[in-house]
């Protein structure tokens, strides 16, 4: 494990004028709709713990409502929290003064909105270039700087357009590369590719996963869907009215997910594709061919079946055999656990 | 029964020792501060002869010239540039242009302190929240108190002549540039300025290089409205002593001549129509990348 980059602590949130006296009572068990029906104040975020591990992608994950927005824009104080703590490289943040904040939002973290958020007045390459004018960069770096992430994002070309001349994903792409043009260890990305139709958020997934390998970033990525949750989270927080019900890396979320809420919510995916056979693997090894521990389980079932014996060994990275699986732990894996509680619901 | 039937008032002898009173009191105010206030505003008193005079003194086609530009300028459009000159020449040739000089010096340089006063004032209201309520209802009173009633302190401070004319046309022209301003920089997408904030622009940063500039069109459209209501001021303003194309309108209407008054009123409303759309036209332009598709 990497050490942690980010520390979130004890976090509370309600949003109303009265905030903080309500503190006791969420502390004591007062739910969401009580605080809102009686005293008219609204729980954003309930008690959130989490570690954020340096230069891996943490996805917080949750439907609309569930805090997730409110939660990611506490990190650069963008809102104040009601209580808690935030340390970044343990630094504490929010005891920072306006002017340290500003500064550690110039450059420590930078954010790529939902809805673009892009100057319309400016082209595409003074967008870029927005966050080092601001923080009096030479015009001739900043130009150089901004013109090597709009390439790096494959916008070469567009340098002089204004975003209205610009699709969604080519926006959005912009707002990527401004984040970026900063260097800024932190990338919080907001819903960022939400908004964008399906093929598009794909090749901006591929964009992101490809420009991380280089870059090595800390990025906290927010979002409502579960298949661009898995495909980049390095690790996953669930998140339900403003409370974090689970966390833990992906293969963990669907082998075990923490609650009923979560199972609905996987219930849906391929397994077979997301599931990898490390999830699986049982102590001891196996004579025949060998699966590499990432492998999904479509794959590994193809290569399970033709073994003589219906097992293969399973080889890490480095190519050593650290376990093996079985034909029948793959299927077993494949159906849902908790299957027999919802079975009246399906049959 | 009678105080039932009778409105409870102040007696008329204490009423009337009231108004005296007040009157008394601010003339006697009046004058022991006339002329210090009188030479307070002796730049602009200054400054608006020297442009008066600088207008008359040029040679006309010169004049002419600048006009086609500043209008093209404006708008990009020939068609504009060439109804502003041919406006122009028609008052000109009936005989008005001396008058038109010294009115456009007057709204020129009371749309320029309109607008140096103004905006700032537009800034500060959408700033803070409490500075909006309390310069509101200032704005609602400007707009709707009788012009004559502030007229009246005025010219007991300052006498008759275009100094006193021109702070009427700016009191009553003001209020559009500041509300726009306020109403512009507050309509600006909240987004944006997460963005701006998130990447940690100061106050400043933010101001001059988000707000103001996406304001723009609508701080334009206070400006458009404050040379329309300047203008729409110019035969007020004349009552006070303020030469110009409203002289001779407020003569036509003293003695019933009826030419004289069309004639000077039609220059009036060619002006306001040269003003108004080489104004608009600019404002237009000003948000060119809402409308991204014309570049291409």
């Amino acid at each position: 494990m990497s050490k942690t980059k980010l520390k979130i602590e004890n976090l509370y949130k309600i949003f109303g004028p009265r905030g903080k006296s309500f503190i006791d009572p969420v502390k004591n068990g007062i739910s969401k709709q009580e605080l809102l029906d009686n005293h008219s104040h609204v729980l954003g975020l309930n008690n959130i713990n989490l570690d954020i591990p340096e230069q891996r992608i943490q996805v917080i994950m949750g439907l609309s409502g569930s805090g997730k927005s409110t939660l990611i824009r506490h990190i650069n104080r963008l809102i104040e929290p009601t209580a808690g703590a935030i340390t970044v490289d343990d630094e504490d943040i929010l005891s920072m003064s306006q002017l340290q904040l500003r500064e550690f939002r110039r450059k420590k973290t930078s954010m790529v909105f939902q809805k673009f958020a892009l100057l319309p007045h400016k082209t595409v390459a003074q967008n870029v270039a927005y966050g080092l004018t601001i923080q009096g960069e030479q015009e001739s770096i900043a130009k150089e700087k901004s013109h090597k992430w709009i390439e790096s994002v494959g916008l070469s070309g567009f340098e002089e357009r204004y975003p209205a001349q610009l699709s969604g994903g080519m926006q959005q792409r912009v707002g990527l590369a401004r984040a970026l043009a900063t260097d800024a260890p932190i990338l919080l990305m907001d819903e960022a590719f939400s908004a964008l139709d399906p093929l598009i958020r794909t090749d901006m997934q591929n964009i992101l996963l490809e420009l991380q390998k280089d870059l090595h970033k800390t990025i906290i990525f927010i979002t409502h869907d579960l298949d661009e949750a898995l495909r980049i989270g390095d690790n996953i927080a669930i998140l339900r009215d403003g409370k974090i019900i689970q966390k833990g890396d992906p293969q963990q979320i669907i082998m075990k997910p923490a609650d009923d809420y979560i199972s609905d919510f996987i219930k849906d995916i391929n397994r077979g594709k997301v599931i990898e056979v490390k999830s699986i693997m049982q102590k001891g090894t196996s004579k025949g061919a060998s699966l590499d521990s990432s492998c999904s389980l479509e794959d590994a079932l193809k290569v399970l079946n033709n073994e003589k014996n219906n097992e293969c060994s399973v080889i890490d990275d480095k190519g050593k055999k650290i376990g093996k699986v079985t034909l029948d732990a793959a299927i077993g894996a494949l159906f849902r656990e908790k299957a027999s509680k919802n079975k009246e619901k399906y049959k | 029964m009678d105080w039932l039937s009778e409105f409870p008032s102040l007696g008329k002898r204490d009423l009337r020792d009231l108004k005296k009173g007040i009157d008394g009191s601010f003339r006697e105010w009046s004058r022991s501060n006339g002329d210090a206030i009188e030479a307070f505003f002796d730049p602009l008193y200054f400054f608006l002869v020297w442009l008066e005079k600088l207008l008359i003194a040029t040679p006309w086609p010169i004049i002419l010239l600048i006009v086609a530009g500043l209008a093209y300028l404006g708008s990009r459009s020939w068609k504009l540039a060439l109804g502003s000159v041919v406006s122009f020449m028609l008052i000109g040739y009936f005989g008005m242009w001396k008058d038109m000089m010294a009115t456009i010096s007057l709204i020129s340089v009371s749309t320029l302190i309109c607008i140096a006063v103004g905006i700032p004032i537009g800034i500060l209201m959408s700033r803070y929240d409490r500075v909006q309520s309390a310069i509101t209802p200032i704005l609602d009173l400007m707009q709707t108190i009788p012009i004559f009633v502030y007229l009246l302190p005025v010219v007991m401070l300052l006498g008759i002549g275009r100094v006193p004319g021109l702070i009427a046309v700016c009191v009553y022209a003001i209020p559009p540039i500041i509300r726009l301003t306020n109403l512009g920089i507050r309509l600006v997408d909240k987004e944006i300025l997460e963005a701006a904030d998130a990447f940690g622009s100061s106050y400043r940063q933010k101001l001059f290089s988000v707000q103001i500039p996406l304001a723009l069109p609508n701080i334009f459209a206070g400006v458009n409205q404050t040379i329309m209501m300047a203008l729409a001021m110019v035969v007020i303003a004349s009552m006070i002593g303020v030469k110009g194309l409203g002289m001779p309108v407020l003569q036509a209407v003293q003695n019933q001549y009826l030419t004289l008054g069309l004639m000077n009123g039609l220059a009036i409303v060619a002006l306001a129509i040269i003003f108004d759309r080489v104004s608009q036209r600019y404002g237009q332009r000003l948000q060119a990348h809402r409308y991204g598709k014309e570049h291409e």
